[in-house]
């Protein structure tokens, strides 16, 4: 019988915690919220417990509300998304003992709140998203220089989330307008190659499986949907124009969630889905191996009605620790789950 | 905000309810009152129209039959009533509806605001914003929308 167990309860936060995300190691967590700062949390070993904790407060990068942070893919950098309409950069000094880090650049542009930022796996490329509807990639130097690359103005209206690609500079987009969008560059521009339509409300999130080739999103309209790429003259006769992939919404889960579904993660070790619901429940999900992969089912494995006192925010698996899963919530804190399945 | 005119310059005006009695039960502290509907009403009734020197109660646009509450599902729901199909305050008037009961009530509840079906021309847009949590935290930051919001509740904050 699989479940989901709460391994510990982190308050800290002096408002509703937007997001949380993991370093690549595994060995630190990151959340943001309301209370305009940026907390890092690691396992205390000093501690007989092994308790988590939390060992650095990033403030004063940010005047209002900070919506998303993200660690990049060297672990050297941390992003951080505010409703103040900009981005920050924050470096771990070197020459401090502990867990010192300082805001090294701001990136500006946004006419109003960024909702989300995300470093890609290349850690080429920096991508944010905003209420101006706007996605807007910007080009990581090696001296430490931000360059906007390209302003994306596909969506219709404001723009939740951005998250990239596994393998590829290929960076999907969330909307308030009911759409994902894909994006590439090609030859030297950034253009927007694919619309994902079925939604029924704003898409609050969305995340790619390990292979890249499957996406999950969720919704407002209480849905979580599956979608699959289908390349050019593929074997299932599945259409697709010119020699760009096509993404087909192969699954839709309705019925289950009650409430809005703010975020979803899927774990690129385990394969599992977790996701993050306004009725305060987090639910695990995967994809049922033995239905067919061009039109899957999927399984409900374990359910915490009560996770939070209120809405569960953000979800996101562990990279390195298969089934450690963190959350975070309106009623400020955040948690850490195991799932024993 | 709007810098026009008044637009529903001559509202229709509603009486307002006696203000109901006490009952014993009510007056004990130690059993404990489940929130209903006449609560709910009883935390509207007195948010000021933004335009207009009077109560939501007495524009109709708040009427306790259209208010949906379930105590054990912690659940709240108000459909109002803008005065009239284009009142361009709709969101507002909406928006102060909900930070109202968001201020007022226990954080167990979950509360939803919707304009009264077939009642504004943009009622979807409308709901849709509302619905969203992100947006409406978002927009409570800005500070002249907040000393407007507040403007309108005070009074029934009281």
């Amino acid at each position: 019988m699989a479940r989901l167990d709460e391994v510990c309860k982190l308050p800290g936060h002096q408002g509703i915690v937007w997001n949380v995300g993991w370093n690549q190691e595994g060995t630190i967590l990151v959340s943001c919220g309301e209370d305009k700062t940026v907390r890092l949390w690691a396992r205390n070993i000093n501690s007989e417990n092994n308790l988590w904790v939390c060992h650095s407060i990033l403030s004063d990068g940010h005047q209002r509300t900070i919506r998303s942070v993200s660690f990049s893919p060297c672990n050297k950098l941390i992003a951080s998304a505010s409703f103040d309409g900009t981005c920050c950069i924050w470096e771990k000094k070197t020459n401090t003992d502990g867990n010192q880090y300082e805001c090294t650049a701001t990136l500006e542009g946004h006419e109003n709140e960024v909702k989300c930022v995300a470093w890609s796996t290349s850690g080429s490329f920096l991508a944010t998203c905003s209420r101006d509807k706007s996605v807007w990639i910007w080009e990581v130097g090696e001296d430490g220089e931000f360059e906007c690359a390209a302003v994306l103005s596909a969506h219709t209206q404001d723009v939740k989330k951005v998250c990239w690609h596994p393998h590829q500079d290929i960076v999907a987009s969330a909307s308030y307008d009911n759409t994902v969008k894909l994006f590439c560059e090609e030859d030297d521009d950034w253009v927007c190659f694919g619309t994902l339509k079925s939604h029924d409300s704003t898409v609050w999130s969305l995340a790619f499986d390990s292979s890249g080739k499957n996406m999950a999103t969720c919704s407002d309209d209480r849905t979580i949907k599956i979608w699959k790429e289908y390349l050019p003259g593929n074997e299932f006769g599945i259409a697709t124009s010119d020699n760009t992939p096509t993404w087909k919404c192969i699954c839709t889960l309705s019925g289950v969630h009650p409430r809005a579904i703010y975020d979803i993660s899927w774990c690129h070790q385990t394969g599992l889905i977790a996701t993050a619901s306004g009725d305060d429940a987090i639910r695990i999900f995967r994809i049922d191996p033995e239905s067919d992969p061009n039109a899957p089912t999927l399984e409900q494995l374990a359910t915490v009605t009560r996770a939070h006192e209120q809405d569960v925010n953000s979800v996101a698996w562990n990279p390195v620790i298969p089934g450690l899963l963190a959350s975070c919530s309106d009623d400020m804190h955040l948690k850490l789950w195991q799932y024993k399945g | 905000m709007t810098t026009k005119g008044i637009e529903n310059v001559n509202p229709q005006r509603f009486v307002k309810k006696t203000k109901r009695e006490v009952t014993i039960e009510e007056e004990d502290e130690s059993v404990k009152d489940p929130i209903d509907e006449r609560e709910i009403f009883d935390l509207l009734r007195d948010i000021s129209d933004p335009e207009h020197p009077m109560s939501l109660e007495e524009l109709n646009v708040v009427q306790i039959t259209n208010i949906e509450v379930d105590d054990h599902k912690n659940s709240v729901k108000v459909f109002y009533t803008p005065t009239i199909p284009h009142c361009s305050m709709a969101t507002l008037i909406g928006l102060s509806i909900k930070v109202c009961l968001l201020r007022s009530l226990p954080p167990r509840f979950k509360v939803e605001v919707n304009i009264s079906p077939g009642s504004h021309a943009s009622e979807e847009a409308v709901n849709k914003q509302l619905a969203d949590k992100e947006r409406v935290s978002a927009a409570l930051e800005n500070s002249n929308l907040l000393e407007v919001v507040n403007q309108c509740i005070v009074k029934s904050l009281e």
